[in-house]
């Protein structure tokens, strides 16, 4: 399993000097950097193409306000690589009540926007609260569960863990933001299920989600009282129906498939109309896919989903070399978080998914989803470089 | 130094394998299934999609074909185009308040149109402007110069008619007044100026009647048959020849495609189809004698309503026919006020829409000529037949007596002269002997000569007219009984009062009397209930005219396209055929000249100094009786050529509602007509002769 010898941890002595450099020296997984970085550059592309007419004067109003996005997500993550994310387990109370808390705020002070409270504005951009959450949840949910490790069979661990996950998913619900709340619980189970939940319990699960989605959509609103929005209502039907094209969600949902059909084998690249005439809606944020599909056709939309496959890839294998359960949970939760994103995003561009509101990680246009992503594979980053370390230097711990 | 993880670091187990390779199967699951998708949208139907997004920024704008022209037979323009700024407001930028308005406005139309005459109450008023448009309104209103009612009025108008397509609120508004709305579009919502063709008629009132207007489309025209394939918006000719011969006047509309956002803001032109200009219809009307005609008319009837035609016999071509009151057209490519429109065109003023040569009445002595062949070939009598005129005869048992006008005696007189004096006598003679045998004599060939039916004129409207029988007064005897029951059960018996009130009901088609010999006996010289209009009287003139064939009358020759070039002639059914006996045509002819050139001649003084040897008029004056207190109307119906009857035979009928005697009037203005044909002069006095 281990290829890459670490000289340095092996030979010599560790003194603190030494620990120090040897942390700047720590390994980290040049494939998952290649993927993110290919996902960065394709969005820069992206979004440059895209948003050209959007903002009058500026034509790289977007791309250069991504570019720093990135590049403070990247330090972000660089750091967090050197970190042993271990450590975070003692702040796991302390992340948990941020998680919460933060979600609290932004739906009490947060800016309206489109019709939901989901971010807090600051100087430099706007902050989203259940964007970091998945992170926070990742880890808090990892963390929770590491500590009831021997009672991993007990009904009692399941629930707990999810009513965990289920609180700032419920608190998302409200802002309304239901895609969020969605990649919640599609966290919560991926953890579950790969920390060794019995299969017993899934089942009842489902049957308890049959119920409840039943209850939500079919028997509550026949008694008057309504759990999804309007709007999502909207979503669902259009989604139902994708020849009706007479509401807005329909609208949206067929000018994205006709972006993508349109782009053929290689793409439309500069007279790619239905990204340039805004018949696309939200090209740079949750649509830019469409325009991928649009501007570069069947190559690039292939191109960026192999890098999103590359990158999932690359998490399942480090979730497998993780020095701990801790680390593993970790790297299931962020693979569940990238999967479950990739596939409702991309599927609502080309018509498989309802209209949810999910970012493109790393590709669509947005502070708080970039910097999310970032933190995420630091995370994952922190994981290799440890589980290398360790094995290295069998079992004993390295970094700060 | 930090605390170990809570598990020591255990090699994979074989459970966490499993889930991590479950986890990595779905993974690829998902991911097959939207490369399968991609795979399905951009390969396999790429080339549809990209069609789709092709035109979905692509709006096609309609761009007005010009309405090709109608000219006369020389080719001088009786209608063309000029182009007109026109303001348009579109119905889908007005709020919805403006639209529940206009929607209470077309129920309570409606709901009127269905109460029955008399009883509709005052026309619907248009409804206030809505709160939410008043300072809209009052702006725009501002710089076009017109009130804010007026727009309001013309705004729900339109939207009535035609709910879909833009509501015209003012033509021909000074560029400047253009630029100043289009520079301002986002104070204008849904205003735009267009450039628009509208008709010009540089020759005003000339025949107004047959011209005819244009207008959009309405939307019940729209559901029709006739007008499949138009679109909305369509400018199409409503009544006269613009409708007769729409379908070649009309032209194809071009495209323009334009580039536009997801929000229709322009953001470049695509390609363009250009529009055909419609087609130019070719009439048989020569304006140089139309308009001769109609001064003539003002000149000699004054402001009287009637009507005159002038056909040329041999093939039915209509050279001139004018309707009286006329009106200028031009005002009726303009939007008019309801009230401005009953001003000019309603009842009050004479009705000037109506074409009066096709209208009916009741032709007087013009008739005489129809029951004179019609008794020679049914033999009742024969042109050496002598009738002893003492100014009247007796008609029926109850000693009820027909007597000429101011019972002149014209003593013993053959059919020549009895038309050359117009003796009632001798015709009411006829009517009684044909009347006593089988066959309805004079009916017959009335009929046969286009009196009672239609003539096939190519113009919409017009009337058969009646030819009065016994089986017709029997149809509206009972139709009018039937009507009276209807409205409440009224009979004769209960008196003029109660008929009358019936009559206002709508009924008082008839008076409930049977057929008598006194009614054949009125036929027979033009009285009583039968009507023609100048256009039958003239076709039947020239059957006469041409011994048998009833030419088809028509406007209509030729369509051009817009260089000139003819395309295409327009054909028409063959002329009926009449047997006329050449020997009986001769002396109805002689008659007719005799009346119109013989010392004692009906209208022989209005052509004093006529070179009748040269230009022979067979004419006969005609003058209706409308009952009492009412004043005659004046007929006139003549035919005439220049040296043989091939070279430029016209048959001229004039008719004038209060002209008094046919030759007071009609007969004047005849003469005038012929005086322009033939490029003869003749001084066309009025005629003092008091015959009918």
């Amino acid at each position: 399993m281990n290829t890459v010898p670490i000289t340095d941890a092996q030979d010599r002595p560790a003194t603190a000097a030494r620990r120090r450099s040897l942390a700047l020296a720590l390994p980290f997984d040049p494939v998952l950097a290649v993927a993110v970085i290919g996902l960065c550059v394709c969005s820069l592309l992206t979004i440059r193409g895209a948003t050209v007419d959007d903002v009058p004067g500026q034509p790289s109003f977007f791309v250069n306000r991504q570019a720093v996005y990135f590049v403070i997500g990247a330090l972000i993550a660089i750091g967090l690589s050197r970190i042993d994310y271990s450590r975070l387990r003692e702040l796991k109370y302390g992340i948990y009540g941020f998680l919460i808390a933060s979600i609290i705020a932004v739906s009490m002070l947060g800016s309206v926007a489109r019709g939901s409270r989901r971010a807090i504005q600051l100087p430099f951009f706007s902050f989203q609260a259940s964007e970091l959450g998945k992170v926070l949840l990742i880890v808090a949910l990892a963390a929770f569960l590491v500590d009831r490790v021997r009672r991993l069979h007990d009904r009692d661990t399941t629930a707990r863990t999810l009513l965990v996950a289920l609180v700032p998913a419920a608190l998302v619900m409200l802002q309304p933001d239901l895609g969020s709340s969605l990649v919640f619980i599609a966290i919560v189970l991926a953890v579950l299920f790969t920390a060794g939940t019995p299969m017993r319990h899934f089942a009842a699960l489902a049957a308890l989600g049959a119920v409840a989605i039943t209850l939500a959509l079919v028997a509550l609103p026949a008694a008057g009282v309504s759990v999804l929005h309007g709007y999502q209502k909207d979503r669902l039907t259009a989604f139902l129906n994708p020849t009706n094209t007479s509401n807005k969600e329909g609208y949206q949902q067929n000018q994205s498939r006709i972006a993508i059909g349109s782009g053929e084998k290689t793409g439309r690249g500069d007279r790619a109309t239905q990204t340039k005439y805004d018949f696309l809606p939200e090209h740079h944020t949750d649509f830019v896919f469409a325009v991928v599909g649009e501007r570069w056709g069947f190559a690039g939309a292939a191109l960026v989903l192999s890098l999103y496959a590359l990158l999932i890839w690359r998490g399942l294998r480090i979730l497998t070399i993780a020095k701990n359960l801790f680390g593993a949970l970790i790297a299931a939760g962020v693979v569940a978080m990238l999967l479950f994103q990739v596939f409702v995003n991309v599927g609502m561009t080309v018509g498989i998914m309802p209209i949810t509101g999910i970012p493109l990680p790393l590709m669509s246009y947005g502070g708080s989803s970039v910097i999310t992503t970032f933190l995420a594979v630091g995370l994952l980053q922190s994981i290799y470089a440890q589980g290398r370390a360790s094995s290295a230097t069998k079992g004993r711990v390295l970094g700060f | 130094m930090i605390e170990p993880s809570g598990d020591r670091r255990v090699p994979i187990s074989p459970g966490l394998a499993v889930r991590v390779a479950v986890l990595g199967v779905v993974g690829f699951a998902l991911f097959a299934v939207i490369f399968f998708r991609l795979w399905y949208l951009q390969v396999l139907s790429g080339d549809q999609y990209l069609k789709q997004a092709q035109t979905n920024q692509v709006r096609r704008e309609r761009i007005e074909a010009p309405r090709g022209s109608i000219v006369d037979r020389n080719g001088n323009v009786l209608v063309d185009n000029r182009l007109s700024n026109v303001v348009k407001l579109d119905p889908a930028k007005l709020p919805p308040s403006e639209k529940t308005v206009v929607a209470e406005y077309g129920q309570q139309v409606i709901a009127r149109s269905k109460r029955p005459k008399g009883k509709k109450g005052n026309p619907i008023a248009i409804p206030p402007v809505p709160a939410d448009l008043r300072v809209r309104f009052a702006r725009l209103a501002n710089v076009l110069g017109m009130s804010t009612r007026t727009i309001q009025d013309r705004v729900v108008r339109s939207l009535y008619l035609a709910s879909f397509s833009p509501a015209t609120i003012r033509v021909g508004v000074a560029d400047a007044v253009r630029d100043y709305v289009e520079e301002r579009n986002d104070q204008f919502p849904g205003v735009n100026v267009d450039r628009v063709y509208l008709r010009r008629y540089p020759n005003g009132s000339l025949a107004a009647q047959l011209v005819g207007s244009v207008s959009e489309i309405s939307d019940q025209q729209l559901k029709l048959k006739a007008y499949r394939g138009i679109t909305s918006g369509t400018r199409i000719g409503q009544s006269g020849l613009e409708s007769e011969y729409d379908r070649y006047l009309r032209g194809r509309d071009g495209i323009q495609r334009l580039i536009v956002d997801a929000q229709g803001n322009l953001k470049g032109k695509g390609s363009t189809r250009r529009p055909v200009t419609g087609r130019t219809v070719k009439l048989s009307l020569d304006l140089g004698l139309q308009r001769s005609a109609q001064s003539a008319y003002q000149k000699i009837a004054g402001s009287q309503p009637g009507a005159f035609v002038a056909m040329d016999p041999r093939t039915g071509e209509i050279l001139a026919m004018g309707s009286f009151p006329s009106f200028d057209p031009s005002v009726l490519s303009k939007p008019i006020s309801q009230k401005r429109y009953e001003q000019m065109f309603g009842a009050q003023a004479g009705s000037p829409l109506f074409n009066r040569a096709t209208g009916v009445y009741p032709t007087g002595s013009t008739f005489k000529p129809i029951t004179a062949l019609a008794s020679l070939q049914a033999g009742v009598t024969s042109p050496s037949r002598i009738v002893d005129d003492h100014a009247c005869i007796d008609v029926g048992t109850a000693g009820q007596k027909a007597c000429n006008a101011k019972n002149t005696s014209f003593g013993p007189i053959d059919l020549v002269q009895a038309l050359k004096v117009s003796s009632d006598v001798y015709f009411y003679t006829m009517g009684l002997e044909a009347g006593t045998r089988p066959g309805q004599i004079i009916q017959t060939t009335a009929r046969k000569l286009g009196l009672g039916r239609y003539t096939g004129i190519d113009l919409p409207g017009g009337a058969k007219g009646v030819v009065p029988d016994r089986a017709w007064r029997t149809r509206i005897n009972e139709q009018e009984i039937s009507c009276r029951k209807k409205k409440g059960g009224l009979s004769l018996a209960e008196g003029v009062a109660a008929a009358n009130a019936a009559a206002s009901k709508g009924c008082g088609a008839s008076d409930l009397r049977p057929w008598t010999l006194g009614d054949n006996v009125n036929t027979a010289v033009g009285q009583g209930d039968l009507q023609a209009s100048p256009l039958q009287m003239a076709d039947a003139y020239a059957a006469i005219a041409n011994g048998g064939k009833v030419p088809r009358p028509h406007l209509g020759t030729e369509v051009e396209d817009d260089q000139g070039r003819q395309l295409q002639r327009l054909q028409r059914p063959a002329a009926r055929q009449v047997k006329v006996d050449p020997a009986y045509r001769q002396v109805i002819l002689d008659g007719l000249h005799a009346a119109a050139s013989a010392k004692g001649g009906t209208s022989a003084d209005v052509f004093t100094g006529w070179p009748q040897s040269r230009l022979p008029i067979f004419g006969k004056t005609g003058t209706a009786e409308k009952g009492l207190g009412r004043a005659d109307q004046s007929w006139y119906v003549a035919y005439a050529y220049d040296g043989s009857p091939d070279r430029k035979p016209i048959v001229v009928a004039v008719t004038a509602e209060r002209g008094g005697f046919g030759a007071a009037t009609a007969a004047p203005i005849a003469c005038r007509i012929f005086s322009k044909w033939f490029s003869q002069k003749a001084s066309c006095t009025p005629g003092r002769n008091t015959t009918f």
